[in-house]
């Protein structure tokens, strides 16, 4: 481990043992559970959390400035609720899609200018858009509203076989580009090496003469849109929309981003550590379920345990 | 040094002012290329100021600034460097998350395929460094690499684009010799190139050293222009801090000296701190008044810090009562009855938005622990016996610190660390910014302490003061502890002399 540790970059090193903690937990399930080592496993891994992995690379993007985005949860529900009675009303589906993208980014693009403008702290512009979100849903409606459209349903329900006899969802392939998306911009584009700059030192990156503004706002604007796809991801999933969807996911986001090695503080991070983070949260409620006499609360109990570990561990690393 | 006919920065007449404050009154100023141009004055006299200006932080209010002939306004940093102005600030602006070559050409990156191409950046970079011949790998992280090593990397940043002037901001407040050797080896190599080199440095051997010409600014107004050759130690300190010679003998006052034979009571040896100051020994007597002389960035404050244990030694040793004692942090000096009265005093002394009592009471509580707690009527008593003896004005217990005047405020500092009764107080600037009032005030009550057995660390940049009321006086050059007077024989003049690096006289201890 030590000689690994010299040959490979420090700055990989909480990715890297997130990666060791998901293999372990894995692990231990294949271990202790027959058919738990499955191919059909991995696959439900992705399919159960499409849109959590959708959030965790928009969430990334903003951690990394430096930032945080509380309201991913609300616009989830916003969107399953747009989504549902824009289908309910008659509306074709592309342009419900094209409702929830562009109401998504919109109110990111809203927190990220009042952010920015008013130098106010991202956590409490955020906590209001979250307020906000979620009371905008019961505004269309109180009530949980399906989704009967005969599109919706078999983009839904369709399987798309890999080999091996496992499938997946759209879902899932439209989450894997996601994060494909985010590595390109962060890694490869002014505007992703920016958004670290931001978050390393922002003063530092204004007087290198970057284009800090646009950085700071378009990463809102990206988890907006993020959490309005994935809002999308949610209503394929749960073919409804509803007020109360996704209550608390935004922390669940956080906590992804987190254990996958991004630090809070802004700055260091991968959206792979993101996926990886979202994979463990998995692996850990795939375990209980297969456990079977384990509330799903032990699932909340693990989870906030290993926050903790890893922001202990970071704080140590950035330390040195 | 070759002087060509034109300037490639002009700046003509420049004045600006910020509210209440003139900050720059018709300011003169020229750079030729291939020269480096030492821009000296005390702190505040308007050189950062100036220097934003130049690089387009601030806009004047009135002057015209030209470029290789040609008028210019910047409205941001980017513009200046676009331009061809590049600067390297103080602190290190640069981001220690990202790579070394990612640091270097951040926001003109090489690109193909709409993608950064990080090989090519890689090898940019690697060409830029080798320029100023630094060997750090640029695909190592910046933040992996000591501070002097990121100040060499700024540069190399700053000269990553078609750079006509660099301007270097305090660039070697955080490095040591060898590392200054460095600094200027590349400073030297840039300039040959014909690169205009704008330096701000508080250390005048280094400017003697590096400099061709320099501009001196005194509370924001040009007092000249000199070729460095023409110009000796003497007459630029008398230019930078705004009195001849012959003044400031004559301020010399016939304030009794005293010889206090007090038991010794904090003894430093060899204490020391890499890049803050280099070890020195220091011995302060019960009742004794201790001045600390040498411009500012000389390792004044630096040097108390140690002492107080806010910055941990990284040699030595410090006695106290003849014992050793481990200072791992302020609350250890506390204990030991040192007190600290910092410079910053609305940063790091008092809750500004507190009652004069309870900026007291804070205090006094802290030196007891909670869990005994002062009677009402103790703390009445204490907080009126400070606000008589001090004269703190208004006499009203009750009135926020923050409406107080400065001389007020720092008095009520004083007080605070008074009511805890400390065997050693050191003062920082303690008269920085007030009236002359005030000052006196003070000065007679560091004098009247050390008449009842405290003893005082005093620090000032106003070597007047220091020579005034200090019975002994360090002098400090370039984080060094240079010399060591008696406060008793010692003139202005004398410690003018030493803090400028002549000759040292014979009465020298150290």
């Amino acid at each position: 481990m030590t000689a690994l540790a010299q040959r490979v970059p420090s700055r990989f090193l909480p990715v890297l043992a997130t990666v060791v903690l998901f293999v372990l937990t894995f692990g231990v399930g294949s271990a202790r559970y027959e058919g738990f080592a499955s191919g059909q496993v991995i696959a439900n891994l992705f399919i159960d959390n499409a849109f959590l992995i959708v959030l965790a690379a928009g969430m990334t993007f903003v951690i990394l400035s430096g930032g945080i985005d509380l309201s991913v949860g609300s616009v989830v529900a916003l969107s399953t609720m747009v989504t549902a009675a824009g289908l309910r009303a008659g509306w074709p589906v592309p342009l419900v899609v094209l409702a929830v993208l562009v109401i998504g980014s919109t109110l990111g693009l809203l927190m990220g200018l009042v952010i920015h403008r008013f130098d106010i702290q991202p956590f409490i512009v955020t906590l209001a858009g979250m307020f906000l979100a979620r009371g905008l849903c019961f505004v269309i409606s109180v009530e949980s509203v399906s989704i009967k459209n005969s599109t919706f349903r078999d983009v839904a329900t369709a399987a798309i076989k890999l080999p091996g006899g496992v499938t997946i969802t759209y879902n899932v392939v439209i989450a894997l580009l996601v994060v494909v998306a985010a590595l390109y911009v962060l890694h490869r584009t002014r505007f992703g090496r920016t958004v670290y700059a931001v978050g390393g030192s922002e003063s530092s990156a204004m007087l290198m003469g970057l284009p800090t503004a646009r950085a700071k706002v378009g990463v809102y604007v990206i988890s907006g849109f993020c959490s309005a796809l994935a809002g999308l991801l949610f209503s394929l999933y749960m073919l409804s929309g509803y007020g109360l969807h996704a209550v608390g996911m935004e922390l669940e986001a956080i906590a992804a981003v987190v254990i996958g090695g991004t630090l809070l503080a802004g700055g260091v991070g991968y959206v792979l550590g993101g996926l990886v983070g979202v994979l463990v949260l998995g692996t850990i409620q795939t375990l209980i379920s297969f456990q079977g006499t384990l509330s799903s609360w032990w699932t909340k109990i693990v989870i906030g345990v290993l926050l903790l570990v890893f922001i202990a561990v970071q704080r140590t690393m950035v330390r040195r | 040094m070759t002087e060509s006919p034109q300037p490639v920065v002009e700046m003509r007449g420049i004045s600006l002012a910020f509210p209440g404050v003139k900050a720059l009154q018709d300011v003169d100023f020229r750079l030729f290329p291939g020269e480096v141009h030492a821009l000296m004055g005390e702190n505040g006299a308007g050189k950062s100021t100036l220097i934003k200006t130049l690089t387009g932080v601030h806009r004047p209010d009135s002057g015209q600034v030209s470029l290789a002939g040609a008028g210019v306004a910047f409205s941001s940093p980017g513009e200046a460097q676009h331009a061809g102005i590049s600067t390297v600030y103080q602190e290190v602006n640069l981001c220690a998350n990202l790579t070394v070559a990612e640091n270097i050409l951040l926001g003109r990156e090489p690109r193909r395929l709409g993608g950064i191409d990080f090989r090519a950046m890689r090898r940019r970079a690697a060409q830029v460094l080798a320029r100023i011949g630094v060997h750090v790998d640029p695909a190592s992280s910046l933040g992996e690499h000591p501070i002097a090593v990121q100040q060499l990397v700024a540069i190399a940043r700053a000269i990553a684009v078609d750079c006509r002037v660099l301007v270097l901001d305090e660039p070697t407040s955080s490095l040591d010799a060898g590392e200054v050797a460095e600094l200027f080896r590349i400073m030297r190599v840039l300039r040959d190139e014909g690169v205009a080199i704008l330096f701000v440095s508080h250390f005048l051997d280094q400017v003697y050293e590096i400099s061709d010409r320099m501009t001196v600014l005194r509370n924001g107004v040009l007092v000249g222009e000199h070729l460095t050759a023409e110009v000796d130690r003497r007459t630029l300190i008398a230019q930078m801090i705004g009195r001849d010679l012959g003044t400031l003998e004559a301020i010399e006052d016939a304030a009794e000296k005293r010889h206090p034979d007090g038991p010794v009571l904090v003894q430093a040896s060899g204490l020391g701190r890499r890049g803050a100051i280099e070890p020195f020994d220091l011995s302060i007597r019960t009742g004794e008044v201790v001045g600390l002389a040498g411009l500012l960035g000389s390792g004044r404050t630096e040097l108390a810090r140690l002492l107080f244990g806010a910055d941990r030694a990284d040699s030595g040793k410090l006695l106290v009562d003849g014992v050793p004692l481990r200072l791992r942090g302020p609350r250890q000096a506390i204990a030991a009855g040192i007190a600290f009265s910092s410079e910053d005093r609305k940063g790091e002394g008092l809750v500004a938005d507190l009652s004069i009592r309870d900026n007291l009471v804070l205090a006094m509580q802290a030196a007891r622990g909670w869990t005994r707690p002062l009677p009402r009527r103790t703390k009445d008593q204490l907080v009126e016996k400070y606000l008589k003896a001090l004269d703190i004005r208004p006499a009203n217990p009750d009135a926020l610190v923050s409406t107080l005047s400065g001389g007020n405020q720092q008095k009520v500092l004083l007080a605070r660390w008074l009511v805890t009764e400390p065997r050693l107080l050191i003062l920082d600037e303690p008269t920085r910014g007030i009236d002359i009032g005030a000052k006196a005030q003070i000065q007679q009550l560091v004098t009247a302490l050390a008449a009842e057995g405290t003893a005082v660390l005093f620090i000032s940049a106003e070597l007047e003061e220091v020579v005034r009321i200090a019975d002994r006086i360090v002098v400090l050059r370039d984080r060094r502890k240079i010399a060591e007077l008696d406060g008793a024989v010692t003139g202005v003049d004398e410690v003018v002399e030493l803090i400028a690096g002549g000759a040292a006289p014979e009465k020298v201890v150290s």
